[in-house]
């Protein structure tokens, strides 16, 4: 993705150089090939996404429990949400769990692509190995962490009952639910965030290092004075990027946790899915998800507004 | 100019006509609820969820003695497992898709009444039915489905733990009393054996309630009334058991299948559940047998029913109603049930209901029939789920020691009554 930005500037470039003179009506005859091309993928995601996403907003509009008749309710499932207990708590919850779950993947994953760029016996098996749990789905994933974290007879509390460690409900406390969620979640996307950042540090002009070490710098004062910098589009990348995944948290809390122990660990996607199908809510449930919208938006706009001031593009 | 915005448009609107064909095949169960031509067949669709998981094939046998009995009508069976059935049918009824027949619990019958979603059955040959479960299926006095089985909830207790552990068994006169004192004996951590095991939910606490002489809503269902001295006396009775007597969530209780493993392996002595287990727990390597529930003001027993009913957008209503009677009052239906022990039919004539008692494993199966003389079903309003999950939530804190009973038992009602309004 980080190639896409950099290489972005030189492709307009080219494309500028060869579109000639005249070539302006040929484009207009050819747009109905293009379009004809688009068709296979476009009208599947108009019809299953543009559709949905459009209709939804009329839903939040109204009051409809899926059976019968859609009552109209104008603002109401905004203003209630917007004054509602249980969404403050699933925002917390999930900004809590995007607390914990972003430096733990960021560092993880930094952390992995630094070793994993070392000349090193076996390196290309140890970056398929973790980037293994990417492409795994989710619900294998969460299933395994559910066994792994059984608070009464998993390996993880087996192991830290051997140590002598206390040995955590995990699952079924709600005070340790949501780290559960967060840790086999990092564990899962170290893989994809290791991807990035190699990709960022073999980017890294190898000649700006060597003149930093004729320089005398040390191995710490290089990461800290020229890798950091220098990965800074890669990390704005994944920072962006996890943080929008984040907020849509889903498939692992519904497996794991299904959004307790009573309700400690539920998200506000997994609020929108049971106000839809357990309760029968969808007008509720589509006005949150513009709600949920709206945030990613704006965090994502300020991030973007914000990266002027750290983000270095070499 | 205007060939040119012809031909290459023309491709586009090719391709929107190929994709919305693909998506029209897509959907062609629709074309099954159309009504019948002359002279064919009509086919009505049935979706269910209670054969799942073992009755399939029974289920299969009722709809080939219906089809033989009515030649010009076609059932096309459609199972789908609980977990997924009631997020499935909801789809279907809002995308009108839903079969013409479907089947539903009790707790789910009043929204779907409420809803518009059923059409209304006339001439209903109300003395095929058990008079109790036949109005359970009623709504401002009209008849929106009928019956189609039921079940109950016994106190199963494993024989050679209370004889190890000296205590006699439980009988049909025993109280809370009895199952507190007998239960501590029985629990004996060292060996991971646990006296008792009863889910602490929305499910046994109305029954614990009942039980105690308190109602859960007042008569026109618009304020609960649980929180009385009933209603504290039932939750202290279900959260106190939680870590003395029986395995809390942290030891895995609430996950699938714990207690019925828990129950198997020999580990726990009495257990509340539905007669639904017994064919499960026919081969488990120990004498066991069932009992009445214990009461305490009096004696209530869970009584659960699954209901059919006919869509108001079905287009074979007639056709609809004849094979809902069918698999709901038929002698094919009342032997296959009991041969299979797949719940309990609901019709009046209890003669019929003779050979259940000697289809095996427990031996006290006079038991459930019993529990029947005292039964309470759940209370029920549109906004069934909420209410479920409000209760057991505010339960489940109290069992883990975050909050006092009275005060979950307070939050609760506030909870309720807020759905209510």
């Amino acid at each position: 993705m980080t190639a896409t930005t950099h290489g972005a500037p030189k492709a307009v470039a080219t494309t500028r150089h060869t579109r000639g003179a005249g070539s302006r009506g040929r484009a207009w005859r050819n747009r109905g090939w293009v379009l004809f091309f688009l068709a296979p993928s476009a009208v599947p995601l108009l019809l299953f996404t543009a559709v949905p996403m459009i209709s939804s907003i009329w839903v939040s509009l109204h009051d409809w429990n899926l059976i019968s008749a859609m009552r109209w309710v104008g603002l109401d499932n905004y203003t209630d949400l917007l004054t509602d207990e249980q969404t403050r708590e699933v925002f917390l919850h999930t900004l809590l769990y995007c607390a914990g779950y972003l430096p733990l993947v960021y560092v993880g994953g930094l952390g992995l692509a630094l070793a994993l760029n070392q000349r090193m016996p076996a390196r290309a098996f140890f970056r398929a190995a973790y980037f293994l749990p990417v492409v795994t789905s989710w619900v294998v994933v969460a299933l395994v962490w559910k066994w792994l974290l059984n608070p009464s007879n998993g390996l993880v509390n087996t192991i830290l009952g051997a140590l002598g460690l206390p040995e955590p409900g995990w699952w079924t406390d709600p005070t340790w639910a949501l780290p559960a969620v967060i840790l086999s979640s990092a564990w899962k996307d170290l893989g994809f965030v290791m991807v990035i950042m190699l990709a960022g540090l073999q980017a890294i002009p190898s000649d700006v290092v060597e003149a930093a070490t004729v320089d005398g710098a040390g191995p710490w004062q290089r990461f800290w004075r020229i890798t950091l910098p220098l990965l800074s589009p890669s990390t704005f990348f994944v920072v962006v990027i996890s943080l929008i995944n984040g907020f849509q948290v889903f498939d692992q809390v519904y497996v794991m946790t299904g959004g307790g122990p009573q309700g400690a660990s539920q998200v506000v996607v997994g609020q929108v899915y049971d106000l839809t199908f357990r309760y029968g809510r969808a007008g509720e449930a589509s006005a949150l998800s513009w709600i949920l919208f709206a945030v990613i938006l704006l965090i994502t706009a300020v991030q973007i507004r914000g990266q002027k001031r750290w983000v270095h593009h070499a | 100019m205007k060939n040119i915005a012809r031909r290459s448009v023309a491709p586009v609107i090719a391709g929107l006509v190929l994709a919305l064909g693909a998506c029209a095949q897509g959907s062609a169960t629709k074309t099954d609820n159309a009504p019948a031509t002359a002279g064919g067949p009509v086919t009505i669709r049935y979706m269910n969820f209670s054969a799942n998981g073992g009755h399939e094939k029974d289920l299969d046998a009722i709809k080939a003695a219906f089809e033989k009995a009515n030649p010009s009508i076609k059932v096309q069976v459609e199972t789908t497992p609980y977990d997924a059935y009631f997020t499935k049918l909801q789809t279907a009824v809002a995308g009108g898709t839903a079969g013409d027949t479907f089947e539903l619990n009790y707790e789910n019958f009043v929204t779907y009444t409420k809803s518009g979603a059923l059409a209304e059955l006339s001439g209903v040959d109300a003395a095929a039915y058990k008079p109790s479960l036949l109005e359970a299926f009623q709504a401002d006095g009209k008849q929106y489905g009928l019956p189609e089985s039921f079940s109950n909830v016994v106190l199963f207790f494993n024989k050679d733990l209370f004889k190890a552990a000296g205590v006699a068994e439980p009988t049909a006169d025993w109280t809370w009393k009895d199952e507190q004192a007998a239960a501590a004996k029985l629990t004996d951590k060292a060996k991971k054996v646990w006296g008792d095991y009863q889910p602490i939910s929305f499910f046994e606490f109305y029954k614990a309630l009942a039980q105690s002489g308190g109602e859960f809503l007042n008569s026109d269902k618009t304020a609960s009334t649980f929180n009385s001295a009933a209603g504290k006396q039932a939750a202290a009775f279900l959260v106190g058991k939680a870590g003395k007597t029986m395995p809390t969530e942290a030891d895995g209780a609430g996950t699938p299948d714990f207690d019925s493993k828990l129950f198997k392996s020999g580990k726990l002595a009495m257990w509340h559940t539905g007669i639904w287990l017994f064919s499960g727990m026919a081969d488990a390597p120990f004498a066991w047998d069932v009992v009445v529930e214990p009461g305490n003001a009096k004696k209530a027993s869970a009584m659960f029913t699954n209901g059919v009913v006919v869509s108001s957008q079905s287009k074979n209503k007639e056709a609809a109603q004849k094979w809902v009677s069918y698999l709901t009052s038929s002698d094919v239906m009342t032997d296959l049930r009991l041969k299979t022990s797949w719940e309990l039919p609901p019709v009046a004539d209890e003669a019929k209901l003779a050979s259940y008692l000697k289809a095996g494993k427990p031996a006290n199966r006079q038991a459930v029939f019993d529990s029947l003389d005292a039964t309470v079903l759940p209370p029920v309003v549109e906004r069934q789920q909420e209410l479920q999950d409000a209760v057991t939530k505010e339960l489940t804190a109290a069992a883990a020691g975050r909050k006092a009973v009275d005060q979950a038992l307070a939050d609760a009602q506030k909870a309720v009554d807020a759905l209510l309004k």
